[in-house]
């Protein structure tokens, strides 16, 4: 059992640090996906079932999947297999995969084993989570469906296409439409 | 669930926070700064289930809820911000943005 928390944590030291230092956003997006997986085992290690889940489904899932979005919007339309093929060579991807390969067979082995997370005894299951979470941090949870919220607005409001009130120029600010026009030009324009 | 000590996992955890630290220190690009925050928030969630799992309590769990709550919310600004960015400026250079004016 410790010996798939030292294996998982090596594997996600290295990733994370190769995603840090990867030039190209492509490939460093690839090995943070895989530290993240291997952050996933290390939870569940540590008696997180339901932790372990989140975080393949939030970060792995959701959060990664928007920054690959956002980057192939910033890429621009021009993406042709050509460019496909020349953004993912294979040894960009083979050395991911093989870790990520890796990651799974260590956790295969000990989830089919005797030793699996139920034979640990100490699990602390979504059952628990959930009960303190809305009996004691119930203002917690209301903060954090807030703070939702506001970043849902933020993002909202952040990316339509309109210039900053900044941008008058000492002119008296135009009353802003930060919704696009009908020609695709953004409003308020200045 | 005595197999792991609670040093090493605050170990791996410092380790991941540094990765993160030095990722958002040194890469100019502003993608790269966002996936080390990234990486910088799981070393801190490490860090809250290894507490967790040593005192056998579910506060470590939900407080990682709660900083997944704080990623998603912070990764939605920061790439619509990126966006904005990327429209204005036509760069992805955090040293480009050394002007405050509007």
């Amino acid at each position: 059992m410790s010996a798939v928390f030292y294996v998982a944590s090596a594997i996600a030291v290295v990733a994370a640090f190769l995603a840090v230092t990867r030039s190209n956003a492509l490939h460093a997006v690839l090995w943070l996906l895989v530290a993240l997986f291997a952050i996933a085992v290390d939870f569940l290690v540590l008696g997180a079932p339901f932790l372990a889940a989140l975080e393949v489904i939030v970060y792995a899932g959701a959060i990664v999947v928007v920054i690959l979005f956002v980057m192939m919007m910033v890429a621009g339309p021009t993406a042709s297999r050509g460019q496909e093929r020349r953004w993912l060579p294979p040894r960009a991807w083979i050395l991911p995969s093989l870790l990520a390969a890796g990651l799974a067979a260590v956790t295969m082995i000990w989830l089919a084993g005797a030793g699996g997370p139920a034979a640990a005894g100490t699990v602390i299951g979504a059952r628990q989570v959930g009960m303190l979470l809305f009996s004691d941090w119930l203002v917690a949870v209301e903060l954090a469906s807030v703070l939702l919220l506001a970043g849902l607005v933020g993002a909202l409001y952040l990316s339509s296409r309109s210039e900053g009130p900044a941008r008058t120029n000492g002119r008296r600010p135009q009353p802003r439409r930060p919704w696009p026009d009908a020609d695709g030009r953004g409003g308020a324009s200045d | 669930m005595a197999a792991v000590p609670t040093g090493h996992v605050l170990i791996v955890a410092a380790l991941l926070v540094c990765i993160g630290a030095f990722g958002v220190l040194l890469r100019r690009n502003l993608l790269f700064m966002l996936l080390s925050l990234e990486v910088l928030l799981n070393g801190a969630a490490l860090a809250f289930i290894g507490a967790g799992s040593r005192w056998q309590q579910p506060d470590g769990q939900a407080f990682v809820l709660l900083i997944m709550v704080m990623a998603a919310a912070e990764v939605a600004v920061g790439l619509a911000l990126f966006l904005q960015i990327h429209r204005r400026v036509s760069s992805l250079d955090a040293d480009a943005l050394d002007s405050l004016r509007g």
